[in-house]
Parts: C-alpha cells; structure tokens; sequence
C-alpha cells in the first residue's frame, strides 16, 4: 500500500511548513456556512483554548462508483495549526463524522393482531442520512458533553432530523432506537470508538471505509477538535459519490427516458429468450 | 465477483445472481410457472430493495417465459386462442391489480396482503394438486380404469361458447377471461406473473388437458409480465437492467434446462414436484406470520 507512506509524507510537509501558508494537499478551509447544515450553529471559537485550529485533507474528494464497486476506504488526515504551545491537562481528541444525505422515512413497529403479525403503529422521520459514520480517538462519551453534541449533532442517536406529521405513538424513542439498531446492524450507520489516532496532539488520520451499497449524492465530513468535552474546532469538507460510466448511464437512462429504458429492458429479455431457445435448438439437433 | 447495481444502489455476488436466475429458470420451464413467486422473495432475501426486486422480477420472467415458449411452440403444446382470452383478462386484471397495490401501500400494509395472499393461495393451490395428482398416479398403477378426457362444470356452460382447438374445449369465452383477470389482479399485489396460479386454474377449473396448459400459461405470462416492466420502467423507475441481464443469463438457460427435463417426465411426477414446492413456500411463508419477529420495528423509505 503506498497511502499510508505517501500521506505521512503530506503530515510531515504540513509539519514542516510555516503556519500561515496553505498547502496544495489540504482542502480548501470550509466555512460552516458554506454547507447547509441546518442546526449546526456556526462555529463561533468558543475555545477554552484559543488559536487551536484543523488542517485536513481526504485521500479523494469524491468516490466513483463503477460496475465493480465494492465498498470504498477514504482516508482524513491532517494537524493541528496552533500560534502557542500545547496546553496542559486532558490531551486533545479528534472525531470525524461522514454523512450521506438525509431522507425521510417511516419506521413501523409490527404488532399481533389475531394471532399474526401485523404493522400497527408507525413514526415518520423527516429527514435521517443513509449512511452515517463517527470516528472518535478515545470512547465518545468521555470526550464529548451532552450539550455540545446536541448541538453539534455528532453521536449517531442526533442524526435524525425532525419528526415528520402527526405523532400517534406514546413514545418515539423505540422508533429511533430501532432505526439506529437496524441501521448499525446493516453497517450503514457506525460508531467507531478509537478509530482516529492522534499523534502529539498534532496529527491525525481516521480511516472511514464506505459500504459496498452507498447512494448517490454529495456526502458530508467534519473533523470535530475537542478539549475537556467541547468543540475547539470544526472543519467541513465535502465527499461527492458518484455513479461513473456505465452506472451513470443507465440510471440517467432510467429515469430521463424511463420508456426507452423499459424497452429496451424487454428487448434485451426477449432477444435473451430468443437467443437461447435458438442455441438449444441447434445443440439438441447438431 | 461482486457488482453495483445502478437503480437497486447495491453491490451483489453476480454468480449469485447468475445462480438464482438459472434456479428459477429450470421451474419456469419445468412447470410453465414464470417463478416469479421464487425470485421475488429470494431477491428480497440477498438484499434487493422491494419495489427493484418486484419490477426486475418481472423483467426476468419476460425473458425466461420467451425462452420457454418458444420451445412450446415448436412443440406445438400452445393454445393461442385461449392464451389470447387469458391475456385480455390479465391485462385488465393487472391494472386493476397496480391500483389496489397503491392503495395498500398508503396504508402501510402491503407486506401483510402480500404475504396473506402467498399463503391462502398457494396453500389451497398446493393442497389441491397434491391430492388430485397423488389420486391421478393411483389410478394410473391400476390399469383397466378409463378417464374422462375432461370434467364440464356448470361454468362451462355460460353463452358466448368458442371453440379452443388446441386444449380441444368448446366453452364460453368468460371462465378464461375471469380466470385471466383474477390471476392479472393477485399477479400485480403479490409481484409475480401468476403462472402458479393459472395452471391449476387451467387444469381443474377450465379443464385443460396439461400438455398444453405450460405453453399457454408461458404465453400468457410472457405478455402480462412485459406489461408489468413496462408500466414498472416508467411510472416508478424500479427496472434495474444490470440486476435483470445477470438473472437473465442463468434464466433463458435454465428454462431450456427445465423444458428438457418436463418432456421426459411423466405429468402426474411433475404435478406432485409442483405441488410439494409450492406448499414448501406457502409453510415458509406462513411460519413467518405468526413467528415472534426477531425484529419488532421496520424501515420504509418515505414518509408517504
């Protein structure tokens, strides 16, 4: 693998390089402001320490998604720029979250009803990612209050959205649990505790691997700096999937001219049928 | 050797999918069923979303049943007239059948109809063949017992009689129009072309002698489920082509496979193999009704 070695190579440069000046390897800084990211407040230096702030790149700023995709590894890495030395007590931590975009959906909670199992209760969820990972250096709870998570959305039981419609349940939390539960469970939604290594409070690399059964769209990474169980830092940096070559194809196909689509889906069926009663007539009769 | 499905957006083993399609191919042409009522479910099982698995099935049952209806009519075992009644009514019957899908999608209680549906039918299905084809090779191990060449109920003595040369009937026109409408209507609920349904109907209700009954089931298959893709392709955008050629390729060769084998196999031998596979799915089927689920809650997307 030459990631790794080529990448620490990019940490040292960046290690190396005076504080100011931005080098070529890293993303551009994104403002919060610059994504919509409804909720998030913007990142206003709330820093109990001052100054300390995140360089990060991804090993791709897009995934393309061809025929024989199978699941992708991106790798974030990058320092820690800061104008004084490194402050005493508790190090520092590092959580990396990566976001699909969010859709609405409805969790049903089966019930029986005459003796067979039936759907009798439902929650619509306004807006939950398809996919969403966090990556933490150290268990998430010990490096993370309540009130900064809630605001910053970061543990996977805060990425849904807003309840959608009319509530008719006594209680939504066996809902979202059982989103989450069910979720995790499929490997689309991911609590890696550890996962980030922090060196000297300085560098860091989290790798994310994304599933083999990702959806389109523009995905959403932010590198969280904390101290004492707050946010010092924010950065944001987009992640665009995206279907390639024969897979863009098609699905633009399949939906900009869905007749055509089907017809030549019943084509190929048909000629398929065709080709191969033909073929077996031959082999039967040489 | 995994691939990306575009429209499904997942990655699946495609020799799975290769293996899958020749299962259910070698059914397609062994008992004239289009197996859309094995492949539904066992797309669904690897991972398929609902509505891909049911219009990809669809498309895969088109290929299958062109294979092996051509291999009918060389053999000259296809009712034309009759299969163009049981068309008319199963077009009629599968429109019919997309609105009521609708209607119980909004509710939230499609999987529940669906999986009803599987069980009432293909139970009763099951039961009856086994018992009549069990009856059948009975009989035939005492020889010297002379058979009807077929039962008339009282439903074959409605008005507008026609003549259907190749199943040798003289009947009215409105038991295979029903029988194509009901079929049309469980076909487009329970996402399969209906073959299971429609060659019993065919053998016990309308009387067909069962040479021809597999190609004129196909036949009728092949159109009904060719409407179904298409109306699938475009008002909801479910047909994934990469999904169906990979279950085509196994397909078209395992109904060749499939109508080799049924030739050289006795009828009532192929009756009873229908009907223990069919009671097989429909038990299946049932178990999971009134089992404790291991999970209570599930995810559909939307919030319709």
């Amino acid at each position: 693998m030459r990631w790794p070695a080529l990448c620490l190579l990019l940490l040292l440069l960046l290690l190396l390089m005076p504080a100011g000046a931005g080098a070529q390897s890293t993303m551009p800084r994104t403002d919060a402001d610059a994504l919509p990211v409804p909720a998030e407040p913007r990142p206003e230096a709330p820093a109990p320490v001052p100054g300390e702030t995140v360089v990060a790149g991804l090993s791709s700023d897009s995934v393309s998604i061809t025929a024989d995709f199978d699941g992708s590894d991106i790798l974030i890495y990058g320092a820690i720029r800061r104008e004084s030395p490194i402050p005493d007590g508790p190090p520092l931590q590092v959580i990396v979250t990566v976001e699909a975009p969010s859709a609405g959906l409805t969790v049903w909670r089966k019930e029986r009803r005459a003796g067979i199992w039936v759907n009798a209760d439902a929650v619509r969820i306004g807006a939950a990612p398809g996919f969403y990972a966090v990556a933490t250096s150290a268990p998430l709870d010990d490096i993370l209050l309540p009130e900064w998570d809630s605001r910053y959305r970061i543990s996977l039981s805060t990425a849904m959205r807003a309840f959608a419609g009319e509530i008719a349940v006594e209680s939504t939390v066996p809902y979202t649990e059982a989103l989450i539960r069910i979720r995790r469970n499929e490997g689309l939604y991911r609590l890696d505790e550890g996962s980030v290594s922090v060196i000297d409070q300085t560098l860091f690399r989290a790798d994310i691997s994304l599933p083999a059964n990702l959806v389109e769209g523009t995905y959403k990474t932010r590198i969280f700096l904390l101290r004492d169980g707050q946010v010092v830092d924010v950065f944001l940096a987009p992640l665009n999937v995206r279907k390639v070559g024969v897979e863009r194809w098609l699905y633009r196909l399949a939906f900009d001219q869905p007749l055509l689509y089907g017809i030549m889906s019943l084509a190929v069926a048909v000629l398929a049928g065709w080709g191969a009663s033909a073929a077996f007539r031959k082999l039967r009769r040489p | 050797m995994q691939i990306y499905l575009p429209i499904a957006e997942v990655s699946v083993n495609a020799f799975t999918l290769v293996g899958l399609g020749g299962l259910v191919g070698v059914m397609s042409g062994l008992f004239g069923v289009g197996g859309g009522f094995l492949i539904t479910p066992l797309l669904f099982f690897i991972g398929i979303p609902p509505a891909i698995a049911v219009a990809t099935g669809a498309n895969q049952v088109v290929a299958s049943s062109v294979s092996g209806v051509l291999a009918h009519v060389k053999r000259k075992s296809v009712d034309f007239r009759m299969g163009g009644v049981l068309l008319a009514g199963g077009l009629l019957g599968s429109w019919m059948g997309v609105w009521v899908f609708n209607l119980l999608q909004r509710v939230g209680q499609v999987d529940l109809v669906v999986q009803l549906c599987y069980v009432v039918f293909l139970g009763l299905i099951g039961a009856m063949m086994l018992q009549e084809s069990l009856r059948a090779l009975y009989r035939s191990s005492r020889p010297g017992h002379r058979r009807r060449l077929h039962q008339h109920n009282w439903v074959h003595r409605w008005p507008l009689k026609v003549k259907f040369r190749a199943s040798g009937l003289y009947i009215s026109a409105f038991p295979p129009l029903l029988v194509g409408v009901a079929v049309g209507v469980l076909a487009a609920i329970m996402g399969v072309g209906g073959g299971f349904i429609m060659v019993p109907a065919m053998i016990y209700l309308l009387g067909m002698p069962t040479k021809v009954v597999v190609g004129t089931s196909l036949f009728q298959i092949t159109f009904v489920t060719a409407f179904t893709t298409l109306m699938h392709a475009v008002s909801y955008n479910t047909v994934d082509i990469m999904l169906a050629v990979l279950l085509i390729i196994g397909g078209v060769v395992g109904a060749q496979i499939g109508t080799g084998l049924g030739a050289r196999l006795r009828a009532e031998q192929l009756r009873i193999l229908l009907a223990l596979l069919v009671l097989a799915v429909c038990a299946k089927l049932a178990v999971d009704l009134f089992m404790t689920p291991e999970e209570l809650y599930a995810i559909q997307p939307g919030i319709g």
